[in-house]
């Protein structure tokens, strides 16, 4: 019962860690129609960079460094959209190349500045008790984090649909042209929508850091994982990917425990299922 | 004039053996296999208009199958050879299946995510594939009862190889059905409502195109006499990919420089500075933004407008 019980809260966690990576993902893919493979890459930095300052700063709070985390990556994410992405506004080949190569580069930059060893996060101390209920025993950081990904998710909801700005990205997102048209800046919005898309990935991969660590190669475990949340969930559709996310979780973190060396083949058979029979994911639009 | 360059071309490539050391021989034959592959990529970004980020699963898998059948299983190299080229073809017909259900960058996540997962079974069935040690201590096969473990005789077996490839290769985009594929590429929906149906056409091609990245794989595996995961991972997929549009996607020799130079690129960059993978990325950067149609068009072009002034 135990096992199950604390695969099921694994799967939750690893679920909300693939949302947060992946919500930023589907958002950009939404607006920008551009498939973002620098996504993996930003969640690394993130971890790293929380990493490194929870290292070199003692008492430095773990969500002080996910915000600070954010933050930086997304000022990264902000001026390499700004800088490369919009030249190639009439090329999104040449945009999904870009953002390959810039993965490409950040994974070996953290390679080349923090080495080849993984570095761990330590969980916060408040939290590191584990909680008891039932009669059973759960770690509670890992409940912290399903915690944070619901806020996530309902943040960026209610952003999506009840502010302005989410008016205009929605828009956006449905009628690029008409939406400049009637005076929406997309150009801006792109910028903003990239910003907290990459954010909400390096603060992910901070809150990640005490399950996964930092390590080379995080990038290319992650952004498959998010790939696959995303063709499953559809593209563009935060709903989906929140599903998506769960889903993906479970079956990964299930597959694991039971079947170690087939957990990629089984990561498989829902993303099968759904291309087979609902091209567009479970909650995309037809032509979306 | 351009017979000319062509049979001193042909005269190059088949007497290199006799006047280079084994050290350029190595690097010609290492390039003939990443012509091959690139290729077979173009054949799916060039004339397809279908970006694949995961090619390197039929290099990687033709090379895995013969690896574990020759070694592990005792079998010769001849149907060893048959049946990883046979596999690797059967599998890109179900990952065509799979993949050509969406077109566009929903082509390239499904291709990458396939791939990757690929990357990870080579990595985690460590019983079945050694994982990160990869398998060593692999032979080359003895066709006709020649050796090829010199530099040179391995090097005129790639080469024919090659010549094979792209002759077939250009034959396959210069027929009725290459013509059908260039339209399918530009304008789907048109062949469509001219009666032809452009899933097959894409679905055909790409199994062609798994059929020899299968045979690229089976000369990578007997070229390097061993296979470890990386072979299979994105930057595998990518390097290739870069060769392609860097070449010059969609023309026949394009892709066949734009292997040579990566290659190069990866050989002596490789001398100097330790980090291959940022040097990638940033000459992925520099070929989008600086030269987006490659190089291959962007030097005839050049040519072309030399001769018109010369004239």
């Amino acid at each position: 019962m135990q096992f199950w019980i604390i695969q099921g809260l694994n799967s939750l966690s690893l679920g909300s860690l693939l949302f947060l990576l992946s919500s930023g993902f589907s958002l950009i893919f939404g607006l920008m129609r551009l498939a973002n493979l620098t996504h993996g890459a930003f969640f690394m930095l993130g971890t790293y960079l929380g990493a490194i300052a929870l290292r070199s700063y003692d008492g430095l709070n773990l969500w002080v460094a996910a915000i600070g985390a954010g933050l930086v990556v997304a000022a990264i994410g902000g001026l390499f959209e700004r800088l490369v992405l919009t030249r190639l506004k009439a090329n999104p080949l040449g945009q999904v190349l870009v953002t390959l190569g810039m993965s490409f580069i950040i994974s070996d930059a953290c390679l080349m500045l923090w080495g080849g060893d993984s570095i761990p996060v330590p969980t916060p101390q408040s939290l590191q008790a584990p909680t008891r209920a039932f009669g059973l025993v759960f770690p509670t950081y890992r409940l912290v984090l399903v915690g944070c990904a619901i806020g996530a998710a309902v943040a960026l909801h209610f952003l999506l649909e009840r502010t302005r700005l989410g008016a205009m990205i929605r828009a956006g997102v449905d009628d690029r042209q008409m939406a400049r048209a009637v005076g929406i800046p997309v150009s801006n919005l792109f910028t903003i929508v990239f910003c907290l898309g990459t954010g909400i990935a390096g603060a992910g991969g901070v809150l990640g850091g005490p399950i996964l660590s930092a390590y080379p190669g995080l990038d290319g475990d992650m952004l498959p994982l998010a790939l696959i949340v995303v063709i499953l969930g559809g593209i563009g559709s935060l709903l989906g990917a929140f599903v998506g996310s769960f889903v993906i979780g479970f079956i990964y973190t299930f597959g694991t425990a039971l079947f170690p060396e087939l957990a990629y083949v089984i990561l498989f058979l829902p993303m099968i299922f759904v291309i087979a029979f609902r091209p567009q994911g479970l909650f995309g639009r037809v032509g979306a | 004039m351009k017979w000319i360059a062509a049979v001193a071309l042909g005269a190059l490539l088949v007497s290199l053996p006799s006047f280079a050391g084994d050290f350029y021989i190595n690097l010609a034959s290492q390039i003939l296999i990443a012509a091959i592959f690139a290729l077979s990529l173009n054949l799916l970004v060039g004339y397809g208009g279908m970006t694949s980020l995961g090619h390197a699963s039929y290099l990687g898998v033709a090379a895995y199958l013969s690896a574990l059948l020759t070694s592990r299983y005792g079998w010769g190299h001849g149907p060893a050879a048959m049946v990883s080229i046979a596999g690797t073809t059967a599998m890109a017909a179900c990952f065509g299946i799979i993949a050509l259900r969406a077109t566009g960058l929903g082509f390239l996540m499904i291709t990458l995510a396939l791939s990757q997962v690929l990357w990870g079974l080579a990595y985690r069935m460590s019983d079945v594939t050694n994982g990160d040690n990869g398998i060593a201590g692999l032979t080359r096969p003895t066709p006709f009862g020649i050796s090829l473990e010199s530099a040179g005789a391995f090097y005129w077996f790639a080469l024919i190889a090659a010549v094979l490839a792209f002759l077939m290769m250009t034959i396959f985009v210069s027929s009725a059905f290459g013509s059908s594929l260039k339209g399918v590429r530009d304008q789907p929906r048109r062949m469509a409502a001219l009666g032809f149906n452009p899933w097959m056409i894409r679905w055909i091609t790409f199994v062609y195109a798994g059929f020899w990245g299968g045979v690229s794989g089976l000369l990578y595996v007997y070229y390097n006499k061993y296979i470890h995961p990386t072979s299979l991972s994105t930057t595998s997929s990518a390097e290739a990919l870069l060769g392609v549009i860097a070449g010059g996607s969609g023309t026949p020799g394009g892709p066949v420089v734009g292997a040579a130079l990566v290659l190069l690129l990866k050989n002596y960059a490789s001398a100097y500075v330790e980090r291959w993978n940022m040097l990638l990325g940033l000459v992925f950067l520099f070929i989008v933004l600086v030269m987006p149609a490659g190089i291959s068009p962007g030097l005839s072009k050049l040519t072309a407008a030399l001769r018109g002034k010369s004239r």
